[in-house]
């Protein structure tokens, strides 16, 4: 009761809460970029995590505008965790990562129409080797289980997939918590946008089992 | 033509002839148009979840079905609107991501919808058409002139309903 009490207005969560989330994401994305790096076998830098809270109205214009076409791959989460997690990213950071993973140099072409089926497989199988390593760096840091379903892939306007995470934001506040990264690879740069979202008593359970009230 | 009032997620607006109500994007949200023939006043909600009674944190009005609609007739009627000869136009309520299974998370698209069209004959508000469900996003433009609402699509055309 306690924490629900705590935590049914999360518009107010406090420095405390927030930085803890941060750590959360920090930790997400460092230990995903690592994979990333194996993945596509080159050096892959980030930059510092940004995490900030969103109004909902500013959600849909984080990619650039409401109407931008970006891929999004999903994934939910099960175990003391539950909730979801979304990796989005444009089509020209997505040909930088697929061209980095399949060993392609020359094809520089980011229309969204143009990319393959094997490709679009292999851009589901990037999020969810970011997402799982992800996941799986804050289920150690918080010693809780934390498992992924299988990615799924959309493509579409930026703010009807971004509506996917807010829709379940929205269940608690009235902002989105983004953590966003940018990554660098060799001379070219992707950005990738990362939403952790567990549910209501999820929350709880991640900052009570960091000792935070 | 020029008068584009954005409507954004969680948000709702009323406009008067010559103003034009658009949503960029909707995707699982609903947006519920309501239009006035008689004044010309027109208004629309983007709402996020189908039911404000099941969410503790419940003060945005626009963000729930329930309320925003509830909400977007008074405003309406402030604005001239004759509350007897407002109709009503739906769009969106998709499923983006292709999930077989059929958890509540995944269904919001079609719950929003469902409580529309539920709260719309509660009030006595007339559907008049809809363009909502399947899989993709939508941008929506609700034409205060003569209440014609334009959805467009990636990939999947433009259409007036």
């Amino acid at each position: 009761m306690n924490l629900l009490r705590n935590f049914s207005n999360i518009n107010q969560l406090n420095e405390l809460h927030f930085d803890v989330l941060k750590e959360i994401g920090n930790i997400g994305v460092g230990n995903a970029i690592g994979a990333l790096s194996e993945l596509i076998s080159s050096e892959v830098k980030m930059s510092v995590p940004h995490v900030q809270f969103l109004k909902f109205n500013e959600v849909g214009k984080i990619l650039g505008g409401e109407e931008v076409i970006v891929f999004g791959v999903l994934v939910h989460i099960f175990g003391e965790i539950n909730g979801m997690m979304m990796f989005l990213l444009k089509p020209s950071s997505a040909r930088v990562l697929v061209n980095g993973l399949m060993g392609i140099e020359c094809k520089d072409t980011d229309d969204i129409e143009n990319f393959t089926e094997l490709e679009l497989s292999a851009i589901s199988e990037i999020g969810n080797i970011l997402c799982s390593s992800y996941l799986g760096a804050v289920s150690r840091f918080i010693d809780k289980s934390v498992k992924p379903t299988p990615p799924i892939l959309a493509k579409d306007m930026a703010a009807a997939i971004l509506s996917v995470p807010a829709i379940e934001f929205s269940k608690m506040s009235d902002g989105v918590l983004l953590i966003d990264t940018v990554f660098e690879t060799k001379d070219q740069n992707a950005t990738g946008f990362f939403f952790l979202v567990p549910d209501f008593d999820s929350f709880g359970v991640i900052l009570s089992s960091l000792g935070v009230e | 033509m020029s008068n584009k009032i954005m409507v954004g997620m969680a948000d709702m607006k009323v406009s008067k002839h010559p103003g034009m109500l658009v949503t960029l994007g909707l995707g699982s949200c609903v947006g519920i148009c309501l239009y006035d023939p008689s004044s010309k006043v027109a208004g629309m909600a983007h709402c996020m979840l189908p039911d404000s009674t099941q969410i503790v944190n419940n003060e945005n009005v626009a963000k729930f079905v329930d309320t925003a609609v509830i909400r977007l007739v008074n405003d309406m009627a402030r604005a001239g609107a004759n509350k007897r000869s407002i109709v009503a136009k739906l769009a969106g309520g998709a499923q983006m991501f292709a999930f077989t299974s059929t958890t509540d998370t995944l269904r919001i698209g079609d719950r929003n919808v469902d409580a529309a069209v539920k709260v719309l004959k509660q009030l006595n508000i007339p559907l008049k058409s809809m363009d909502v469900r399947e899989n993709y996003g939508r941008t929506i433009e609700l034409h205060t002139d003569d209440g014609r609402l334009t959805v467009k699509t990636i990939g999947k055309g433009t259409k007036v309903i």
